[in-house]
């Protein structure tokens, strides 16, 4: 086989600029796919990890039809003592669970004593919602990034609020709400915090401590609207996700009363994603048809420029099958070698976006997203067995077509 | 330096199928038995008979031209003998084996272990390099072991005088070398039967003769047997047997002293 790998290079060399741009372009497009998946990997990552770090948490558990009903913020779909008690007793069971957060959600009217304005705020214990969403200080552009910026009567105000109505740290507001009972009810609290949205300007969403919430709402019990789950290990939560539903949403004489979500299916970002992994998917059906049309164009032409030769070999006794391999392996060679260059060159590019550091804000978002584009091992291995297979393919039929010439043909070949 | 001595080790000949693996005839036995062959092809639609009803026995050691004006059947008597192409009607025994019953495969593996091919155009593989193009053969046909190659390549290219030129590629070479390269390589499988189809055609007249003085010595001392068609009166002048075809019969048989 050696001896065959040998001759085959010696024959693609002798066609040095045609090889070279072949090798070129597969090297080319191996390149593109696999820094175009390096990048768009970290800006999912990056994304992804600023929603869930941010606020979402990994996975939520919800009342169920809460999750249908969420725009209005419904105050009767609370999870009560009873169902939050399991739910903490199925996540006591799951070694793989980091921290939970409870939250209340409910929506308000936030004034300023001159203006006034609806809030939907969320409110947490802030030890347990900091560990959970561990990027949440950093969201806080002005004032406290302790838990304390969250303890009784303090309240993180949203930056467009902020901004439009001209509320400073330090500032006195009111928050005013109706519970489910359609009594309503209102506090002062103090601004200890200006928050920045975690997806960029726009949101409108505020932060008090959980305690004020149950007072604001005039809870008899302890009501959760939501419990915000970190995993230890992002990459499992799928699994934990199906374990807590096994726990969870067969009680009830199996009547779920609990749904179990993951952040993929709370966050319109995971359709994003999906768009992504498409757009990576076309990539490399663009890496397949490259290598696919250039192989097929230089082993045709191989074939077709060495008739001649191809009679020779056979007339002196080489088996179509060698014939064959000849051909197939120089095929596998081109496209092992632009395999092998567009490795290198992805890697290069890859480790050059490193050291520049690659940034991206969205609007006029402070939160800046550092991309660490890295080559996924899988992807490396992929590109390059999608590569040679298609090689392979490719130089199938000039390497049959070259098997079955019969020698007399061949030789007569001018 | 006497290839015979290289040529002629024990258990070199390779294993092909069908006949392939019988012990050759000795010198003087007979190698070819071509019985009534006849060959028809169809030519832009019009049937032509390149041979028709051809016999002929070539003893192994023979030194035989068949001659003829283009379009006698020379080539084509040779493209059978030679396995390369299939007789329409008539029996064909080279080596002991009916060589009409091969299919594709076996045929290249027959033609690999038993037969050895000379080119007008001498037909080297512009890639490699003499040497490689000697070693060729036992490479890719008969995937003999480096070492054994190695000297068995040597010695030959060693005979033919190429020694000091193996490195060479073919546009380096002059059209007698390219020739005695090729000669190299038909005889380096150690076939019984080397065909040469116009082997002095492109070669000037001293140039030839030297090819011709060649190959008499590679009949002599290894004993192969040597078919040519030619044109060239300085080969029929060196044939020990010549056969005369015309209109795709033969008409005519002389023997000549060497």
């Amino acid at each position: 086989m050696g001896n065959v790998v040998k001759i085959a290079i010696r024959n693609l060399l002798r066609y040095t600029r045609r090889s070279l741009l072949t090798v070129s372009l597969i090297a080319f497009g191996v390149v593109f796919v696999l820094v175009f998946v390096a990048m768009t990997g970290s800006f999912k990552e990056a994304i992804v990890g600023s929603i869930t770090d941010s606020y979402l948490g990994h996975l939520q558990v919800h009342r169920r039809g809460y999750v249908a009903s969420i725009e209005s913020l419904p105050l009767n779909l609370n999870l009560e003592p009873a169902q939050l008690a399991a739910i903490q007793e199925a996540l006591g069971s799951l070694p793989d669970v980091a921290g939970a957060s409870e939250r209340i959600k409910f929506n308000a009217m936030f004034s300023t004593f001159v203006e006034t304005t609806g809030l939907r705020v969320t409110a947490v214990y802030p030890d347990r919602e900091f560990a959970v969403s561990p990027k949440l200080p950093a969201r806080i552009v002005q004032g406290d990034r302790t838990p304390a910026a969250l303890a009784r009567g303090k309240i993180l105000v949203p930056e467009l609020l902020a901004r439009g109505m001209g509320i400073k740290v330090g500032d006195t507001v009111v928050v005013v709400a109706t519970n489910k009972d359609g009594s309503v009810n209102g506090k002062t609290v103090v601004v200890s915090g200006i928050l920045e949205s975690a997806t960029g300007p726009g949101g409108r969403d505020g932060y008090i401590h959980f305690e004020e919430a149950m007072e604001i709402l005039r809870m008899q019990g302890r009501e959760t609207t939501e419990l915000a789950i970190r995993l230890r290990d992002f990459g499992q939560i799928e699994r934990v996700g199906a374990a807590l539903r096994e726990r969870l949403e067969g009680r009830d004489a199996g009547r779920a009363a609990l749904e179990i979500h993951t952040w993929a299916q709370l966050s319109p970002f995971a359709t994003i994603a999906t768009l992504i992994d498409m757009m990576a998917l076309f990539m490399k059906v663009m890496l397949i048809a490259i290598v696919l049309i250039s192989v097929l164009n230089v082993m045709i032409m191989a074939v077709y420029e060495r008739v001649r030769e191809i009679g020779t070999i056979a007339a002196i006794g080489t088996l179509p099958s060698r014939i064959l391999a000849l051909f197939l392996v120089e095929g596998v060679v081109l496209g092992a070698a632009g395999a092998a260059a567009g490795v290198l060159g992805g890697s290069a590019i890859i480790l050059a976006l490193n050291i520049w550091k690659v940034s991206i804000a969205f609007g006029g978002a402070r939160q800046v997203f550092v991309l660490g584009p890295r080559i996924d091992p899988y992807e490396v291995v992929l590109a390059s067995v999608l590569v040679i297979v298609v090689s392979v393919v490719a130089s199938v039929q000039p390497a049959v077509r070259a098997s079955r010439m019969e020698p007399i043909d061949a030789l007569r070949h001018v | 330096m006497r290839i015979l001595n290289v040529l002629s080790r024990k258990g070199e000949r390779s294993a092909p199928p069908q006949g392939a693996d019988r012990p050759g005839p000795a010198r003087g036995g007979t190698v070819i038995r071509a019985t009534d062959l006849t060959k028809t092809y169809a030519a832009d639609g019009v049937e032509v008979r390149a041979l028709r009803g051809v016999s002929v026995d070539v003893n192994a050691g023979s030194f035989m031209a068949f001659i003829g004006p283009s379009g006698s059947g020379k080539t084509t008597l040779l493209n059978l003998l030679g396995c390369l192409d299939k007789p329409t009607s008539g029996r064909l025994e080279v080596a002991g084996t009916d060589v009409t019953r091969l299919d594709r495969r076996h045929a290249a593996a027959f033609r690999g272990a038993r037969i050895g091919f000379v080119f007008q155009s001498f037909n080297l593989i512009s890639v490699l390099t003499a040497l490689e193009n000697v070693e060729y053969p036992l490479v890719m046909v008969q995937e003999r072991p480096a070492s054994e190659r190695r000297a068995r390549v040597l010695a030959l290219l060693d005979a033919v005088g190429m020694a000091d030129q193996r490195d060479k590629r073919p546009e380096q070479l002059s059209g007698g070398q390219k020739q005695r390269v090729a000669i190299a390589r038909a005889l380096v499988t150690h076939p019984e039967l080397v065909l040469a189809d116009e082997p002095t055609a492109n070669l000037d007249s001293e140039t030839a003769h030297t090819i011709i003085a060649l190959m008499k010595k590679m009949r002599d001392e290894v004993g192969t047997t040597f078919l040519f068609a030619t044109h060239d009166t300085r080969i029929i002048g060196a044939a020990e047997i010549v056969y005369t075809l015309e209109d795709g019969r033969l008409t005519g048989r002389r023997e000549q002293g060497a």
